[in-house]
């Protein structure tokens, strides 16, 4: 496996989404993947730090081996959510993969220049967001080798 | 980046000393359904050179999606990964470090010089082959780019 991720233990992927409808999508897409994995679901970005952190509630949340993250998100934008994640000595390894349902090209090369890892726009037909789920799970939870933790 | 030459070949840099991973590498990415437009360098220093050059003639244009070893001659791929995404004009191109290092502090280190992801060359070929086009798949048909 392509992966410094010891066998047997599930990919903890933390998913920083506000809509439930498309988090549950997600999260269903995420489930017949072909690799175990655990998704913690928060749904703002001062909640993904909070996680991150392993303060207050997520006192014993692992550390995320992967963040899917909406740009779109109440109180903290996704894209300051990201830059916390990018200028924190430790947080910065992780890879974040935006998905979000912006187009525009403002959003994409802000969001690498924040040094997001990808940047996928989230497909409005349901078939079509099941599937761009899928093809970040194969990619990036097979294909990719993940920092250690 | 759309306009007139939507058919235009994608453009990718292969950085990598090994003239057999060089081989295998441009195969795989030829065999595929996505036409790109594949240049090899074999060092660091070439690989900078290469990418500040690109985007000023007509000919060479900036590439979308680079493929860098880490063990290289002259510049490491760390330092070469750090300069490009110090580089306001170069940091949003994806960089996939394709290795065969075994070290977690390799990859560890060049996800914290903000590498797009890292990816370990599989030792069997036909793995290899398959693996660099899922590679070229996932960026230059799933990933917006920037």
């Amino acid at each position: 496996m392509n992966t410094a991720i010891p066998k047997g233990r599930p990919i903890e992927i933390l998913l920083v989404e506000d809509s439930p409808e498309e988090a549950q999508l997600t999260m269903d897409a995420l489930k017949d993947g072909r690799v175990s994995n655990r998704i913690h679901w928060v749904e703002d970005g001062e909640e993904a730090m909070s996680f991150l952190r392993r303060a207050g509630r997520h006192s014993a949340a692992p550390r995320p081996d992967l963040i899917l993250l909406d740009l779109r998100l109440p109180r903290i934008s996704g894209h300051e959510v990201l830059q916390e994640i990018k200028e924190h000595p430790s947080f910065r390894r992780i890879p974040v993969v935006i998905m979000t349902s912006s187009d525009d090209e403002k959003d994409v090369a802000k969001a690498y220049d924040g040094h997001a890892n990808c940047f996928i726009t989230k497909p409005v037909d349901i078939d079509k967001f099941i599937d761009a789920v899928r093809s970040i799970e194969d990619f990036w939870l097979t294909v990719v080798h993940l920092p250690a933790a | 980046m759309t306009g007139i030459h939507e058919a235009a070949p994608v453009e990718i840099l292969l950085v990598e000393d090994s003239p057999n991973d060089a081989e295998l590498m441009v195969e795989a990415l030829g065999a595929g359904k996505l036409k790109s437009r594949i240049t090899v360098v074999e060092d660091g220093e070439e690989a900078i050179a290469y990418l500040r050059g690109a985007g000023v003639g007509i000919e060479v244009s900036s590439p979308s999606l680079i493929l860098l070893d880490l063990h290289l001659p002259r510049m490491n791929g760390h330092e070469v990964l750090a300069e490009i995404k110090q580089d306001e004009s170069l940091r949003r191109i994806p960089v996939v470090i394709m290795t065969s290092s075994e070290k977690d502090q390799d990859f560890i280190k060049a996800y914290d010089l903000f590498a797009n992801c890292c990816v370990s060359k599989p030792m069997n070929q036909e793995q290899f082959a398959s693996t660099v086009r899922k590679i070229e798949l996932f960026w230059l048909r799933i990933a917006r780019r920037g």
